[in-house]
């Protein structure tokens, strides 16, 4: 039982990542229509930029929010590369964050190095139904959970989350009231560095990240992503954590290494369970 | 308020707009008329800044706000955000300004605007226009799809907008009738050109328009007759 609820609470906490990176993969989405593949890469930058300002002595709380800032300025420079060419067509958009992802990963190798990089968090261990369970992976899940709401809460009730979301309806209307709707896109790649960031600076502390990590990072936030139909952050919650249940059950008791084909064997069966509602949304 | 100035815009080698020059006054309320192709959607599209004219030019004096053909709603959204959004270039938005107008848009500010029916969606979008306290309203079709009754709702909000706010008006209508009723001054378009301008009532009786707009259904009336 206790071995069960430690795999639980580790999927809980990984997926609470994949829920965060693919929740930046929706909001980009829902705005400019591109699948910013770059999504990964950001989560890895969040990872050793915290490992680096926490060894500068930079204290905790400040460190990470000085990195997840630091991640959002990057996407809305990723924002500015892949769509600041007005009519750039989504599709080119794609290519252009897959290029950029790759440039991350050589300026990772030349920055930080090849080798896997764990910042220090929250330290000791909390009993979970009689499970020894690590306080860093319990905050994850709570700080997931507070990004969530606020992302909710953002898009509800705060003018430039309507705007957004605005955008994201119509953007021919959204023009028409004044809203530039490449700007918009702009914020919306900020958005998305920042949740990926974040990811990152939650998840290294207790999973090690290194340069080739974006690939799995990306994988596992895009399927979350696809699982809420790449419109919903609610249900890329859902997706995530369940998607890191089952790669963690997998991975204690089938093989660890088969955890990245059970995201992508799930995003497939997924895409296929949920083609025809794809179709209706995108006919809306 | 408004002056076009030999005004010409194209979509790629199309000219869709060719030479137009058109001038509405403070708080006058303007018909545009034309044939479909004629280019007053594109006319309207270029006065709100949507399009770049190839040449000419559009001087405001003051705001403009668009009503869009179709309606345009953000339809998942609530009548209020969808209000409150088309103060977006403002800073100062006031939704009881746009109740006092239009009091019907109060008792459904909570309702998604897309599960509401097209009348109350044109309204919608009328009330979201003049969040932007326009001095200029530029509405494309008022009256597509809607029934008469309802568009004579419209019509008599749109008089008493113009008569007590003293916003200027410039209405693109297919349905002529109403455009001249609404309207002291018409303009007629026809492929990019404005063939004809001036009194709503003069050019009503004029042979040239009546031949345009009327003569189809005339002659379908005596065809009908005949039968």
């Amino acid at each position: 039982m206790s071995e069960f609820v430690t795999y639980l609470v580790t999927g809980i906490a990984l997926g609470s990542s994949f829920a965060l990176i693919g929740s930046g993969f929706v909001v980009v989405h829902r705005v400019t229509r591109v699948v910013n593949f770059a999504q990964g890469s950001l989560a890895v930058l969040g990872a050793m930029l915290s490992a680096s300002l926490l060894a500068g002595r930079l204290p905790h709380v400040v460190g990470e929010a000085v990195t997840v800032l630091v991640c959002g300025v990057v996407g809305v420079l990723v924002g500015v590369i892949a769509i600041g060419r007005r009519g750039t067509p989504p599709l080119i958009s794609l290519i252009v964050t897959l290029g950029v992802s790759m440039l991350f990963s050589a300026a990772i190798i030349w920055l930080w190095g090849q080798d896997p990089v764990s910042p220090p968090g929250l330290d000791g261990f909390a009993t979970v139904f009689g499970a020894e369970v690590e306080r860093q992976r319990l905050l994850v899940l709570v700080v997931t959970l507070v990004a969530f709401a606020a992302l909710s809460l953002f898009f509800s009730r705060t003018y430039v989350g309507k705007a957004l979301t605005a955008s994201a309806s119509n953007p021919y209307a959204a023009r028409l009231v004044g809203i530039d709707v490449r700007r918009m896109g702009l914020v919306a790649f900020g958005l998305s560095g920042i949740l990926g960031g974040l990811a990152g600076v939650l998840l290294a502390p207790s999973n090690a990240l290194s340069f080739y990590s974006d690939l799995p990072m990306a994988l596992g936030g895009f399927a979350a992503a696809v699982f809420g139909g790449l419109v919903s952050p609610l249900r890329t919650l859902v997706g995530g954590l369940g998607l890191g249940v089952a790669g963690q059950l997998t991975a204690g008791y089938l093989n660890g290494s088969y955890q990245t084909e059970v995201a992508l064997l799930l995003m497939l069966v997924i895409m296929i369970a949920r083609s025809r509602s794809f179709a209706h949304e995108e006919a809306k | 308020m408004l002056h076009i100035s030999d005004l010409v815009v194209r979509y790629g080698s199309a000219v869709a707009l060719d030479g137009v020059s058109l001038d509405v006054g403070r708080g006058e309320m303007v018909a545009l008329v034309g044939p479909n192709g004629a280019g007053k959607s594109t006319l309207i599209n270029t006065i709100s800044g949507l399009l770049k004219p190839a040449s000419g030019s559009v001087a405001v004096e003051g705001t403009v706000a668009q009503v869009p053909e179709g309606r345009q709603m953000f339809p998942d959204m609530s009548v209020e955000d969808n209000l409150l959004l088309g103060g977006w270039s403002i800073r100062n938005r006031q939704l009881d300004e746009v109740f006092d107008l239009l009091p019907d848009l109060a008792g459904m500010r909570r309702r998604k605007a897309g599960r509401l029916s097209g009348g109350q969606q044109q309204m919608v979008a009328i009330g979201r226009a003049l969040m932007a306290r326009p001095d200029l309203l530029a509405i494309d079709e008022l009256s597509l799809g809607l029934a008469p009754i309802v568009v004579d709702e419209l019509a008599e909000h749109l008089r008493y907008l113009n008569s007590e706010r003293g916003t200027a008006v410039l209405l693109v209508e297919q349905e002529v009738t109403l455009a001249f009723d609404l309207c002291a001054r018409a303009c007629v378009l026809e492929a990019g050109r404005v063939v004809v301008t001036g009194p709503s009532a003069e050019l009503a009786e004029s042979d040239a328009v009546h031949k345009a707009y009327f003569g189809d259904l005339a002659e379908l009336a005596e065809v009908e007759a005949l039968r």
